[in-house]
C-alpha cells in the first residue's frame, strides 16, 4: 500500500538508533548493547539471541527515550509516519537487536522473529510490535500484526494500534477494521491510530453504527470518536443515528456529530448541519478537531 | 501490613482471588513453573505455559494491584517423560533471562527416579551457568530423604546455599535445611503440607532467620490467603510484629531480590491502579465493565451487574 517503506534505508536507520542510544546510555551499557547487536548480526547461537533480547532492560534501564524534536524529525524522514516519541530506551535497544538479526538471511530472521514473538513477555511483546514499521519485509508481517491486534493485554494491543504506521500502511481492510473496532471495545482512543481518516471505509462505517446501536440498547455510553470514521459515509441511511448524537446532553458528543457530518458529501448531511448552526458555530469558534475530541474524551473518561 | 506470597500458582485462581489477596495486603506473588494437574504431552504446551506466566498472568495480576514474578523450570513429575524433558530443557534459556523471572524452579524430586535426578542436575547446572537462584520443590513422599538428597546435589554442583530456596519444609526437615544455610520455606496448605497452627510453633521454636511462608495455592483445595491468615494467627498467638514481617514478607524479599529481578520499589512506587487509563479493556474487563479506580471506588450494591 505505502511505497514509502520500500525505500527504508536500514543502514541509516541502524546508525540513527545507535546514535540516539549512545547519547542516552553510559559508555558501558552502550558497549554492551552494541556488542550484542554485532553478535546477533553475526553467528550468535539461538539461546544467546533470545537471552540477549530478554536481558536488554538490565543494561539500558527503562527510562523514557524522550527524543528531541530534531531526532523525531529524523525518525519521520527515515520512515514516514514513524513515531517513537513515547518509546523507552529498552524498546529502542530491542528494535536495534531485531534489525541486527534481520541482517542474517531472510529465513533465519523470520524463524527467530516468530520464536521471539511467541515466547515474549509483556515488555518484549510491546517492543516487538512497536518495531513492525521499521522491520524489513513488511508485506510478510501482516499476520503477525493482526495477531497483535488480538492480544488481550492492552499495552500489547496499543503497541500495534497506536502511534504505529504499520496497520494503516499494510493491513487489509478486514484486519484494519478490527483495529478500529477493538480500540472502541477496549476503550482506547482512536485519535492515536495513524491513518484513521485515510483508511475510513463504508464497511467499517456500517460496523461502527451497528456497534453504537448495541451500546445504546445496553444503556452504555458510545465514544464520540466512533463517529469519526463514520463521517464520510453519512447519508440518509444513518442520518437518524447522527441526529441522536447531535442532541446528546454532552457538548463533546454534539461537536463530534458536527465534525462527522462535515466530512460527508451527502446532501442529507449538509441539510442536517443547517439545523444545528449553533453547534457548528461553536465548533468553529473553539477550533474543535478530532484530535481534541479524542484527547478530551480520554482525559474525562 | 504488606505480604508477599512467594509460591502460588495463580493461573489456577480466579480474579476474585486476586481481589481478595489485594484487600488482605498481598503486594507481590511468585508463580513457580510447575505441572498442571494433568501431564503435558508435548513441549508446545510447556512453551505456551511459560509464555503465559511471563505474559498474560502478569498482566492479570497487575490489574489488581499485585506484582507478579515467576520461576522457570521443568518440574520433577514431568522430568519422567524423557522426550518432553529433553525438549523443555531447550526452551528454558529462552525464558530464564526475562524480566521478573527470579529463579530456576521449582525443580527437585517427586518419585526420585533416575530421570528426575538427571534433569534436576541439568537444571542446577543451567542455574549456575546463568547465575540464577534455584527454587527446590521437596517431595510429598520420602520427604526427608528427598530434601537431604536435593541439598547434596546442589552442593555437589557448587551452588551457594544462600542462593537456593528449599520449599515445602516440615518439622522433620527444618533443622538440616537451616543448619546447611539454605532459605527455608514452608507451605501453608491444608491436609498435605503445613497447617498454620504448626507454623506458629515452628517460628516460636526456631525463630525467623531465613524462614518464610507461602501458600502454594493451586488447582487443589488450597488457600490463596494462606500468608495473610497465618500472619494474623501469629500475631494473635504472641509473635511480634517484626517477626511476622520477616516470615511473611521480608525474608522472601531478601531471598528473591538477589536475582535483581524483584525490587520493593516495584510495588512501593507503582502507579495507582486505574484500569481506565493504564490497562482499560481486556478479558478481565470485558468491554463496558465499569473500571475500578483505587481510592475512588464506591461501596457497591452487590447484586447489580452492569
Amino acid at each position: 500500500m505505502s511505497t514509502d517503506h520500500q525505500n527504508l534505508d536500514l543502514k541509516k536507520l541502524r546508525n540513527s538508533i545507535l546514535q540516539w542510544l549512545k547519547e542516552r546510555l553510559s559508555d558501558e551499557s552502550y558497549d554492551k548493547i552494541s556488542t550484542m547487536s554485532e553478535a546477533l548480526a553475526g553467528d550468535a547461537e539461538d539461546w544467546e539471541v533470545y537471552s540477549s533480547l530478554s536481558a536488554v532492560p538490565r543494561y539500558t534501564g527503562k527510562s523514557p527515550l524522550e527524543l528531541t524534536d530534531d531526532e523525531l524529525k529524523e525518525a519521520r524522514n527515515i520512515r514516514t509516519g514513524w513515531d517513537p516519541s513515547q518509546w523507552s530506551v529498552d524498546q529502542l535497544a530491542r528494535t536495534l537487536l531485531l534489525l541486527s538479526i534481520a541482517e542474517r538471511d531472510k529465513d533465519e530472521f523470520f524463524d527467530k522473529l516468530e520464536k521471539l514473538f511467541i515466547s515474549s513477555d509483556m515488555g518484549e511483546a510491546e517492543a516487538l510490535y512497536q518495531s513492525l514499521p521499521v522491520l524489513p519485509y513488511p508485506d510478510e508481517l501482516k499476520d503477525r500484526a493482526a495477531e497483535g491486534i488480538r492480544s488481550n493485554i492492552t499495552s500489547v494491543f496499543t503497541a500495534v494500534a497506536q502511534r504505529n504506521p504499520y496497520p494503516a500502511d499494510f493491513l487489509d481492510e478486514d484486519a484494519w477494521n478490527q483495529v478500529v473496532l477493538k480500540s472502541l471495545f477496549v476503550q482506547t482512543p482512536l485519535y492515536l491510530i495513524v491513518g484513521i481518516d485515510r483508511r475510513a471505509n463504508d464497511k467499517l462505517a456500517d460496523i461502527l453504527v451497528e456497534y453504537a446501536h448495541e451500546r445504546w440498547s445496553a444503556g452504555r455510553e458510545v465514544s464520540p470518536e466512533l463517529w469519526r470514521p463514520v463521517g464520510p459515509f453519512i447519508d440518509e441511511a444513518n442520518l437518524e443515528e447522527i441526529e441522536k448524537v447531535l442532541n446528546h446532553e454532552d457538548t463533546l458528543h454534539r461537536q463530534a456529530a458536527i465534525l462527522a457530518l462535515s466530512a460527508s458529501e451527502s446532501k442529507a448531511a449538509s441539510n442536517l448541519i443547517k439545523k444545528y448552526q449553533d453547534v457548528l458555530h461553536n465548533v468553529h469558534k473553539q477550533e474543535i478537531n478530532w484530535h481534541r475530541i479524542g484527547e478530551q474524551y480520554d482525559a474525562a473518561r | 501490613m504488606m505480604f508477599i506470597d512467594p509460591h502460588i500458582h495463580m493461573i489456577s485462581r480466579t480474579t476474585d482471588d486476586y481481589k481478595a489477596m489485594y484487600e488482605a495486603g498481598v503486594v507481590a506473588v511468585i508463580e513457580p513453573a510447575f505441572w498442571l494437574g494433568q501431564p503435558r504431552t508435548n513441549p508446545g504446551s510447556m512453551l505456551d505455559y511459560f509464555s503465559m506466566i511471563v505474559g498474560w498472568e502478569r498482566f492479570r495480576a497487575s490489574q489488581f494491584g499485585i506484582q507478579h514474578y515467576c520461576t522457570i523450570g521443568l518440574n520433577s513429575k514431568e522430568a519422567n517423560n524423557e522426550k518432553l524433558a529433553e525438549e523443555t530443557m531447550e526452551l528454558l534459556p529462552r525464558y530464564a533471562s526475562k524480566e521478573g523471572v527470579v529463579a530456576i524452579g521449582e525443580i527437585g524430586y517427586d518419585d526420585m527416579t533416575d530421570l528426575e535426578d538427571r534433569y534436576f542436575r541439568k537444571q542446577v547446572e543451567l542455574a549456575k551457568k546463568m547465575d540464577m537462584l534455584v527454587l527446590i520443590h521437596t517431595p510429598h513422599r520420602n520427604k526427608k530423604q528427598g530434601t537431604l538428597k536435593s541439598m547434596d546435589v546442589c552442593e555437589e554442583h557448587g551452588l551457594d546455599p544462600s542462593k537456593v530456596i528449599i520449599d515445602h519444609n516440615n518439622e522433620e526437615t527444618i533443622k538440616d535445611v537451616l543448619e546447611r544455610g539454605y532459605w527455608t520455606a514452608f507451605t501453608i496448605y491444608p491436609g498435605t503440607k503445613m497447617g498454620n497452627e504448626r507454623m506458629v510453633e515452628i517460628v516460636k521454636e526456631y525463630g525467623t532467620e531465613r524462614i518464610f511462608i507461602d501458600s502454594a495455592a493451586d488447582w487443589g483445595h488450597s488457600d490463596p490467603l494462606g500468608v495473610p491468615k497465618t500472619a494474623k494467627l501469629m500475631l494473635q498467638r504472641g509473635i511480634s510484629e517484626d517477626d511476622v514481617k520477616k516470615v511473611c514478607y521480608q525474608n522472601a524479599l531478601d531471598a528473591y531480590s538477589q536475582s535483581g529481578q524483584m525490587n520493593e520499589n516495584d510495588w512501593l512506587n507503582r502507579s495507582k491502579i486505574d484500569q481506565r487509563k493504564t490497562f482499560s479493556g481486556n478479558t478481565v474487563l470485558r468491554g463496558g465493565y465499569k473500571p475500578y479506580i483505587e481510592d475512588e471506588d464506591d461501596a457497591k450494591n452487590d447484586i447489580i451487574i452492569e
